[in-house]
């Protein structure tokens, strides 16, 4: 009797867990199908997925066409001019550097060495033109006292560009320490 | 369920205080960097979020637990609301540093699309007469919606976007000073927990609702048996 209930119970289990097994292949190989689709579609559009061309993509670049685009890099140090509402700075990546002049309202992080992110116009003296100027922030999060002291021992200029390895300083204790 | 919101609020209001009150102001974002303690512990639960909501559709479309249905539907308004938090947190803290509430960067415009997934989820799932077929609906557009994680993590580092690479999750450890790092960390479990609460009261909530549905019927049921057994006497 127990017999009689028990094999076709266990036949069926059988029959679910195949089912189980074939919707898990079916789901896996889906997956795969569109992670590698997902994957060429990003490689195919990677010069539009940017926000920002860099000094140096813009020396590689041909001729400017007269079209609006975004340069963004660092601010170099001891070139900000402000004259009025106009602001003149140069915007580097290190290898290559760009002119730039604003008129308007720049964010409170604009300063020497910061990030920026601008959008405008080259002209064919390759100066930029630009009629927005974003901010960037850096990864790095540090209180005043920490800055304090690494600008005091010589460790980090932030006029010159991003703050030195964390390790060097994400467990510093300035007040005990220093 | 009492003493998980007592251990969720228990955990969140010391480390929200420690965040807000007790830790330092950064160099030179200044005060607004408390935002940070919000907007990171919700970019982090929209993303484990929708992992949940992945593993709970893979169990429920290849395993069919009925448990892990209620789930991936019970998860997804949560996790919108919390996606929604991140973006509007973000904003707020990108107009006075950036100079802009909003730019198309890679990195927010794949997180609008996880917003746009956990809302879709949360309708599609319950825009079908028969639930069973909304459940299913969802579950295909959960997973499909995953290839999006990754693109949301990586997204600063494959291509240069306004917003800044990860601080926390890095290879060459947290670039963010400890006495900030402890209250993030403080209030992403915080967060975690009330998060995991709200699921689960909300789990909880659609189990009784179903429960008090089954006995309505048998209850009509039965009242619709009873006059025919009256009337066999009769």
């Amino acid at each position: 009797m127990s017999g009689a209930v028990a094999n076709p119970k266990r036949g069926g289990m059988g029959l679910a867990a195949s089912r189980r097994r074939r919707r898990l292949w079916v789901l896996l190989l889906c997956g795969l199908g569109l992670g590698a689709a997902a994957a060429l579609a990003l490689t195919a559009f990677r010069d539009n997925l940017v926000f920002f061309r860099s000094p140096s993509d813009i020396a590689a670049m041909a001729a400017p066409d007269g079209r609006a685009f975004r340069l963004g890099g660092l601010v170099e140090a001891g070139s900000v001019v402000r004259d009025g509402a106009e602001a003149r700075f140069r915007v580097t990546d290190g290898a290559h550097t760009i002119s730039v002049t604003y008129r308007g309202v720049l964010p409170d992080l604009f300063r020497e060495g910061q990030g920026v992110v601008t959008l405008g116009r080259l002209g064919p003296d390759g100066h930029f033109t630009a009629s927005e100027v974003l901010a960037r922030h850096d990864e790095t999060y540090m209180p005043p006292e920490v800055k304090d002291a690494l600008e005091r021992s010589g460790h980090w200029n932030p006029e010159q560009g991003a703050a030195p390895p964390a390790s060097g300083w994400n467990t510093m204790q300035p007040r005990t320490g220093g | 369920m009492p003493w998980l919101w007592g251990l969720s609020l228990a955990v969140l209001l010391p480390a929200v205080a420690w965040a807000l009150f007790l830790s330092p102001a950064d160099w030179q974002q200044g005060e607004t960097v408390r935002i940070m303690y919000v907007h990171v512990p919700m970019a982090w639960l929209a993303m484990g979020g929708y992992a949940g909501l992945a593993l709970a559709s893979v169990l429920a479309l290849v395993w069919k637990h009925p448990l892990a249905d209620l789930a991936a539907r019970e998860i997804s308004p949560v996790g919108a609301v919390v996606t929604a938090l991140c973006l509007a947190t973000g904003s707020l803290w990108g107009r006075p540093m950036w100079g802009t509430w909003w730019a198309w960067d890679a990195r927010m415009t794949s997180v609008l699309v996880l917003f746009f997934l956990w809302v879709g989820h949360a309708a599609i799932t319950r825009a079908f007469e028969d639930e069973e077929r909304g459940a299913r609906v969802g579950a295909i557009l959960a997973l499909v919606g995953v290839v999006n994680l990754p693109i949301v993590k990586f997204s600063v580092d494959w291509w240069n976007t306004l917003h800044q690479p990860a601080s926390v999750a890095r290879m060459a450890g947290p670039s963010m000073h400890i006495s900030m790092l402890g209250p993030l960390l403080a209030c992403a479990i915080g967060f975690s927990l009330l998060f995991g609460t709200l699921v689960l009261a909300r789990v909880r909530a659609a189990v009784m609702e179903r429960r008090v549905q089954a006995l309505e019927l048998a209850r009509a049921r039965e009242a619709d048996r009873a006059p025919a057994s009256e009337a066999v006497p009769a």
